[in-house]
């Protein structure tokens, strides 16, 4: 477990105090993805580099798995720190290295043998799926094998906490998720707490369970990705939701179903933490004597199941389509009927 | 050959040669090492470097910057008594080294600086999260780094360092420039006078390519 007490950062200038990180308390379970994120200049990653102490706090206390970071000497922070990985925006890859030399470097500075830095890399480089790469120089990598590098790089140690800033901001969405799904991985593998600092909701919702909202440097809103994403309450929070759901515009897409559907009830149907809902509807289609039609619909997967909304029209005897409504209710599905025959 | 260049005495031509070559290699050395702490010093004790010192900054920047403001001939005669006091002479190639390394070494490390300047700092930043020593840092990152502008610079470097040689020359080192001056510019003997400028030039191209060379293999950028 991480927690994080009454963190503050100031950075002084010669004619003002900027409050980068504003006495911020937060816990962390060990083994989750925790995602932090906030627009440009929210703190994000002077909070995150806090952790780590690259940035020294002015006041406050970061404890991991009981040990106190805070309190460490500056000998014992060094040697602390080959147990923390951390993974950048751009990399930062020594260019002068190969791949497996990068990989190399952090054992080399906790002075692994040898024969034993050999044998880890090659476990490394196959785990982060770059066979065939040890031999590259960083320039002769594209940006996603650059940071499968970074990440192998800072498993190396075997760390048990991995600090991510951004560290797909400086990708193609494709790339993006690739490297995502890694992180779920070694997430899942080797049982690592990580902390993910970004400003893009959908990488939150796609391997974070738990997030915080972060603005002024301050934590304006926390909590499990699922109740954050169905229940923002600041201003900001929502804003970032819409950036994945889209714009609120539920209203006029009801009325418009009204006026084009001519039969049957049309239905809302709110998916919250539900991880079956490809297969409900055939089985409604299939189980009662109902049409199904899927007017619209907007669902994310989440590491917690399924986050959305569906739109249906189901058409049959009343009396079918009010058991197989029931029958909905029994899963964790709510069911709205908005309009009806 | 001997038509064209009547003067030339070709064994004291290959005598001075070496001599331009080993005050030059010698000197370099010396700059090398130097200039490297000279430049490290200045990185590493700026304003928020790894060292952060404002008294050693300030007192190796002023040394660089005195030294580079001094014209390398007046250079020689300011540090004379030194010269005198290590060799007891002034003469000769051996005694020619302190004021070529005095000359070039602040120069150098000016270009050792602004190569570490260029060492990105997430990368310093990164190794520091890697929980690395400073040690670690400066030799496995900044110097391994930034390899290639140091060597790019020491050519720089070594090509300035083969014209003082020929400055030195004018007071006595040896060398090119002292069988330029000496045996061909004040006998009117202008055909020494352009074997050793033909040589000299030789000798800077060679410089020039060999490092040239040894740049593009260790860049991997
Ligand atoms: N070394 C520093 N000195 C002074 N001010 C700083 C320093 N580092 C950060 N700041 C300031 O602290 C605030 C927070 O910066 P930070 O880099 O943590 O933001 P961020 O949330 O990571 O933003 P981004 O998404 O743009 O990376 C900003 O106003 C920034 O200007
Ligand atoms: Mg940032």
């Amino acid at each position: 477990m991480i927690v994080i007490d009454q963190l503050s950062k100031i950075f002084k200038t010669a004619s003002s105090e900027l409050v980068a990180v504003d006495q911020l308390s937060l816990s962390i379970e060990k083994g989750e993805i925790f995602g932090v994120i906030g627009y440009s200049g929210a703190g994000k990653s002077t909070f995150i580099r806090l952790i780590n102490r690259l940035e020294e706090p002015t006041s406050g206390r970061v404890e991991i798995e009981g040990e106190l970071i805070t309190g460490l000497s500056k000998n014992a922070l060094r040697v602390k720190r080959q147990n923390i990985g951390m993974i950048f925006q751009h990399f930062n890859l020594l260019w002068s290295r190969t791949v497996s030399e990068n990989i190399a470097f952090p054992l080399e500075i906790a002075g692994v043998s040898k024969e034993e830095i050999e044998k880890r890399v090659q476990e490394l480089v196959d785990l982060v799926g770059l066979s065939g790469k040890e031999t590259s120089y960083p320039s002769q990598l594209s940006g996603g094998q650059k940071q499968r590098v970074g990440i192998a790089r800072a498993l190396a140690n075997r760390p048990k906490v991995l600090l991510c800033d951004e560290a797909t901001s400086a990708l193609d969405p494709e790339t993006t998720d690739s490297i995502l799904a890694l992180l779920v991985d070694i997430n899942k593998q080797l049982g690592l707490t990580i902390i993910l600092i970004t400003h893009e909701m959908h990488v939150i919702q796609k391997i974070c369970h738990n997030v915080a909202v972060m603005e002024a440097g301050r934590i304006v809103e926390q909590g499990s990705v699922l109740d954050v994403f169905s229940h923002p309450k600041k201003n900001v929070t929502k804003k970032f939701v819409e950036q994945v759901m889209g714009k609120p515009d539920d209203e006029v897409a009801e009325d418009s179903f009204i006026a084009t559907v001519a039969e049957g009830h049309v239905l809302k149907l709110q998916f919250i933490k539900e991880n079956t809902n490809q297969a409900l509807i055939s089985e409604v289609a299939k189980k009662f004597k109902v049409d199904v039609n899927i007017l619209q619909g907007n669902i994310k997967r989440t590491q917690e199941g399924a986050y959305g909304s569906l739109y249906v029209q189901m058409v049959g005897e009343e009396v079918t389509v009010q058991e197989a409504i029931q029958y909905i209710e029994q899963t964790s599905v709510e069911v709205e009927v908005i309009t009806h025959d | 050959m001997t038509n064209l260049f009547p003067n030339i005495d070709w064994a004291d031509l290959v005598v001075a040669t070496g001599e331009t070559l080993y005050m030059t290699l010698a000197a370099l050395l010396g700059t090398l090492i130097l200039g490297v702490i000279l430049g490290l010093l200045i990185y590493l004790s700026q304003p928020g470097g790894l060292w952060e010192n404002k008294w050693v900054h300030l007192v190796t920047a002023a040394f660089v910057n005195i030294f580079r403001a001094v014209p390398f001939i007046i250079l020689i005669f300011l540090i004379l008594p030194i010269t005198i006091f290590l060799f007891g002479t002034f003469r000769g190639p051996t005694a020619a080294l302190p004021a070529l390394i005095l000359g070039s070494a602040p120069f150098y490390g000016r270009l050792v600086e602004i190569a570490l300047k260029e060492v990105d700092g997430g990368v310093i930043e990164a190794a520091k999260a890697m929980g690395a020593k400073t040690r670690t840092i400066i030799f496995k990152v900044l110097l391994r780094e930034s390899l290639p502008a140091l060597v790019s610079g020491l050519t720089v470097t070594a090509i300035a360092l083969i014209g003082y040689t020929a400055v030195a020359g004018a007071i006595g080192a040896g060398g090119l420039g002292d069988y330029a001056y000496y045996y061909g510019f004040t006998r009117r003997d202008m055909d020494i006078v352009y074997i050793c400028t033909i040589l000299i030039v030789v000798i800077v191209f060679i410089f020039q390519a060999i490092g040239d060379a040894v740049t593009r293999k260790i860049d991997k950028r």
